[in-house]
């Protein structure tokens, strides 16, 4: 009996199942952009964020002209997990969705693992802030609108050398983490071809015992301590800094700059300086708005963190929203392989500046890093003089 | 030699530490397989769960209330996975026990994973404990100086129930020979629920203790403090308490010693951090090719 | 050969012969980005593992958790021998070391490399193991497979492993060809293919005489070795041949997803498979291959919508967000195993009389027989 029932069950569900599983053929005028990015995991936090701005942009602008009709766009959202295995699935479902262009994701890793994915689809992706080189080299499907780790590595190794006058830098990466792994590699290259020293190590998975690293960096007379690693760790790395008495600048790169490396850094004795896309403050109109927007609705700011302060991240996914749409304009159709060679050539000007790519991987041409450090007392972030590379 | 010690006193300083916290949940693992032979894959989560509770009770309620609070939670949490998941089970297949324990565990962590939306969530500072000082030039939290100290008084005070109480003898017995004493008349489910109780107990007070120092809760933060806990109660000798404290603080030292191999030992070259969780389950294998009865196991004899 | 059994015989290859046709129809029909083929892809794939795990726990009786480590080194192997030389020497995928493996294979060598390498670590492994009981084999054989991805993840090994980074652009489902020309492989249907050659192999196996002795061995150990079963040896067999299976099915999987990285194997995936092979039931090959392509379908697809807002027309972005999905998948697993501990099939395995009597019961009018 009971199997039976177990039996009827299954089919009950499974082919209940089979018609609202399947895919809605959309009516003619959406056009839909997937958006590729965390919402749980070690960089849920700052996925929840750059998918914020994409919706605030997308808030905004809900239409695109293409020729002469009005498409209503409409925006997939898929969750990766932050997790490499997860990615693929999460991207194969996006392109069953029948999305014309994929955005996201925070992570370079993740962008990585789903890439092929959408290359076998033929759908073009647009990263938004993954910052690894690998994501965009030898393919021709994906693009990205942030500068790229070999830069930023370079800015912060300068930076450490010259500013902060470091001659021996301890770095903590996490294993097998495209982003902090790469950032570290490029950084060390710079930072010893300066004539500075490295102590380099990384930590595995689900570690959350940062004491002995930080007993290493003292141990082996570092004057900075670099990891630039997930805000997950970074909040636990800050507070371990803290009670264990690190005494020394801690920097990291674009990940660190959000809100949650604000809230754990508040009242801490701890000196942190991250690298970044975007300063709030930069377009004052932009924020505004955008504050407005958040504080409007209790989700929304749960998902921005629990305050309304403006990631750099949220910056970059407003621009990359509009970024897609000006592809979109100028191909001329939502058919993916249209928008993938109009990409090439699509330029805007964006709140965290004008974006334009290049020929060879379809990465953006940048050329500014902008500074900030923490402030421990006001829980805010102050901005420090921006780096421009020519 | 002093100088050594001196230059290395925060390794051993958070290796003790995270030792004394691996004791305390390396109890509940050892008393349940001494009863049941259940390897409680669950445990580790239920810490987790105590730890994300005191998150969110902390943020509404003062900490004299919430600590309470999360005690008593955490131990009926300890009931109700034992009622429903276990009980059901009594007379099945081994296999089908551990199996529920692993969808027990599964559950845990995707409830967890749901609630708090797949974020880390930030542990709060509790008064005391989270306070800095200074030991012989290393500066470290009062939790972890406190932490051996009150483990060994949470065992001692085990000790004493299970040696001098009634239940305690109940306990004993149910171990020793679980059919003879159920025809003793001791009430089986009463000893299994309780133990199971006393060894979440144990689990919530180790979670305040290591989520001081490790300052956020995530919905897989229990898997791996579990694992090792249970490796703990391996190496001690299953079922045996001082086997399982000694065992745990064994491993945390170690696992601290490895993290700070180059620093210490002056080894050249990274790469050995890898290991240092890999290293538990090295010792685990070695320990049970060598001596599979564990330190101070009781030798079991295979009836025909 | 009776009638019935070669009744038997002709309608299992009549029913085989169905799937692979279908599965060339759909190839041919559906878009090829349809969800339909990651579910038919990964629930074949699925199916593999859990059918080399039922090997050993419901066949053998050995509760091994060390599935997740032979996947990865299958995956491993498959990645770093088929990728080609020219991208091995290129920065792309090993940025950070030279790759010290200068030669590339074909899919074919890959697919039985991987297995190989797999069985031949199960072999070592399984000396000291084996011997264990029960539960501490299980939680040995755990242990040796976060070893693994521990050492596969080491610094050192990079010029081999790529240290913890991603490996990818080797022949995975995308870039195979069939034999001798340049015309792509269909992918599902590849996919099918070998994994329905493993299920196979392992069928005759499960009923050759060593099929019999492990299953002597899984009712009773000690009366087994009366009978003069070699215990040990037949459980190194076991699990070196299930291991085997396993690489394969890592193989497949790192074909399947495009990239691998040792990460990925961690102790959950086990879990899952187990999860998977209890809901199948213990036992039973028919079983496992049910509740895999079940489960992937689940997970992948039909309740992806708890996931993203919608379900079943339902709006309610609240309630269902994203984790809502595995919450709900737990409580049912938990629901299987406390009332139904015997999985979708039992020991049974599925045939058309079973599906005849099925039918029979669920239609009240034609139970007069």
């Amino acid at each position: 009996m009971r199997k039976t029932l177990l039996f009827l069950a299954v089919a009950l569900i499974a082919s209940a199942m089979v018609f609202a599983g399947g895919s809605s053929e959309s009516d003619s005028t959406v056009v839909k952009i997937g958006v590729f990015e965390p919402a749980s995991g070690d960089n849920g936090a700052g996925g929840k964020q750059e998918t914020l701005g994409i919706q605030y942009a997308n808030s905004l602008t809900p239409t695109v002209m293409i020729g002469d009709t009005e498409y209503s766009v409409e925006l997939v959202i898929a969750d990766n997990e932050s997790s490499n295995d997860r990615a693929a699935s999460a991207a194969a479902t996006l392109v069953n969705a029948g999305a014309s262009v994929v955005l996201g994701s925070y992570g370079s890793g993740v962008s990585i693992a789903g890439s092929d994915t959408f290359r076998v689809a033929g759908v073009p992706a647009i990263g938004i802030t993954c910052t690894n080189p690998q994501v965009t080299e030898g393919n021709t499907h994906y693009f990205r609108i942030c500068y790229l780790d070999p830069f930023q590595g370079t800015v912060l190794a300068n930076y450490a050398y010259n500013e902060l006058g470091a001659r021996k830098v301890y770095c903590l990466a996490k294993l097998g983490d495209d982003y902090s792994g790469g950032l570290v590699n490029y950084f060390v290259e710079q930072f010893t071809a300066l004539g500075g020293e490295v102590v380099s190590e990384t930590f595995p998975d689900g570690n959350s015992d940062f004491t002995s690293y930080i007993a290493n960096a003292k141990n082996g007379g570092c004057e900075v301590f670099f990891s630039p690693v997930s805000t997950e760790a970074a909040q636990l790395i800050i507070n371990q800094a803290d009670s264990q008495g690190l005494g020394m600048p801690i920097l990291a790169g674009d990940t660190w700059d959000s809100n949650v490396i604000l809230q754990a850094a508040l009242g801490k004795d701890v000196d942190i300086t991250v690298t970044t896309f975007y300063p709030e403050g930069a377009d004052p109109e932009f924020d505004a708005a955008f504050k407005e927007w958040v504080n409007a609705d209790s989700t929304r700011l749960a998902n921005n963190g629990g305050d309304d302060t403006i990631s750099a991240v949220t910056a970059m996914g407003y621009d990359a929203y509009y970024f897609a749409l000006q592809a979109i304009q100028n191909a001329g159709s939502t058919d993916p392989a249209d928008i993938m060679e109009a990409l090439w050539t699509t330029e805007i000007d964006g709140v965290t500046g004008h974006i334009a790519l290049e020929q060879v991987n379809g990465d953006a041409i940048r050329n500014t890093v902008y500074v900030k450090h923490a402030n421990t007392t006001t829980g805010g972030w102050d901005a420090l003089p921006a780096v421009v590379v020519d | 030699m002093a100088d050594f010690f001196q230059q290395n006193l925060s390794y051993f300083l958070s290796g003790i530490s995270v030792g004394g916290q691996y004791a305390l949940i390396a109890i509940g693992y050892t008393m349940v397989y001494g009863i049941l032979r259940l390897i409680n894959f669950a445990h580790g989560d239920v810490f987790m769960c105590a730890g994300l509770m005191m998150v969110y009770f902390s943020s509404a309620l003062p900490f004299t209330l919430s600590i309470p609070a999360v005690l008593v939670l955490t131990l009926l949490l300890g009931f109700i996975i034992e009622r429903v998941a276990y009980k059901p089970l009594r007379s099945a297949p081994r296999m089908s026990v551990m199996i529920s324990a692993i969808g027990v565990s599964y559950l845990l962590q995707n409830a967890a994973l749901y609630f708090t939306g797949g974020l880390a969530k930030v542990y709060p500072e509790i008064p005391v404990l989270s306070k800095s000082i200074q030991i012989a030039g290393a500066t470290t939290r009062v939790v972890t100086i406190i932490t051996p100290f009150l483990t060994i008084i949470l065992v001692v005070l085990l000790s004493l129930l299970i040696k001098h109480t009634k239940m305690g003898m109940a306990m004993r017995a149910v171990s020793r020979d679980f059919e003879t004493s159920q025809l003793m008349g001791i009430k089986i489910n009463k000893v299994i629920s309780m133990t199971f109780m006393l060894g979440s107990l144990l689990a919530a007070v180790a979670s305040f203790l290591y989520f001081t120092n490790y300052a956020s809760v995530t919905p897989t933060s229990g898997s791996m403090p579990g694992l090792k806990a249970f490796v703990a109660a391996v190496f001690g000798g299953i079922g045996s308490i001082p086997g399982a404290v000694i065992g745990a603080f064994i491993i945390g030292i170690c696992e601290n010693i490895i993290k700070g191999g180059a620093s210490i030992f002056g080894i050249p070259g990274s790469g050995w951090t890898t290991f240092s969780d890999a290293f538990t389950f090295a010792f685990l294998i070695v320990v049970l090719i060598v001596r599979p009865t564990g330190l101070f196991g009781e030798k079991s004899v295979d009836k025909v | 050969m009776d009638r019935e059994k070669r009744n038997h015989l002709i309608r299992l290859f009549v029913a085989i012969a169905a799937v692979y046709i279908f599965i060339t129809i759909l190839e041919f029909t559906l878009r090829p980005t349809s969800i339909v083929f990651t579910v038919l892809r990964k629930g074949a794939i699925y199916s593999l593992v859990a059918v080399s795990m039922n090997l050993l726990n419901g066949f053998t009786g050995l509760f091994s958790l060390g599935q997740a480590g032979f996947m990865l080194l299958g995956a491993y192997t498959y990645a770093i021998l088929t990728m080609p030389l020219s991208v091995k020497q290129s920065e792309r995928v090993y940025k950070y070391y030279d790759c010290i493996v200068q030669f590339d294979t074909g899919v074919f060598i890959g697919l039985i490399a991987a297995g190989l390498v797999a069985a031949f670590f199960a072999f070592l492994i399984g000396l000291p193991v084996l011997r264990l009981k029960s539960d501490y084999l299980a939680i040995a054989t755990l242990g040796f497979a976060e070893i693994i991805r521990a050492i596969f993840q080491w610094d050192v090994l990079g010029p081999l492993t790529n240290g913890a980074n991603l490996l990818r652009e080797f022949k995975d489902l995308s870039r195979i060809t069939i034999p001798f020309t340049d015309i792509p492989f269909p992918p599902t249907l590849f996919v099918f293919i070998v994994v329905g050659i493993s299920i196979l192999l392992i069928v005759l196996l499960i009923n050759s005489s060593y099929g019999r002795a492990f299953k002597a061995i899984r009712d009773d150990e000690t009366a087994a070795e009366a009978m003069g079963i070699n215990l040990f040896r037949h459980k190194e067999l076991s699990f070196v041949i299930s291991s085997f299976f396993a690489g394969i099915s890592g193989a497949l999987l790192a074909m399947f997803q495009y990239t691998v990285q040792a990460q990925q194997f961690r102790t959950v995936l086990t879990y899952e498979i187990l999860l998977i092979v209890v809901i199948g039931g213990i036992g039973s090959i028919s079983g496992s291959c049910i509740a895999s392509f079940l489960y992937i379908a689940l997970s992948e697809w039909w309740l992806r919508g708890l996931d993203m807002g919608t379900f079943l027309g339902i709006e309610a972005p609240d309630l269902f967000r994203s984790g809502f999905r595995r919450l709900v998948f737990s409580v049912i697993i938990m629901v299987i195993v406390l009332f139904f501990s015997r999985g979708i099939m039992g020991d049974k395995e599925l045939s058309y009389e079973r599906f005849r009597n099925g039918i029979r019961r669920l239609v009240p009018g034609r139970r007069a027989r």
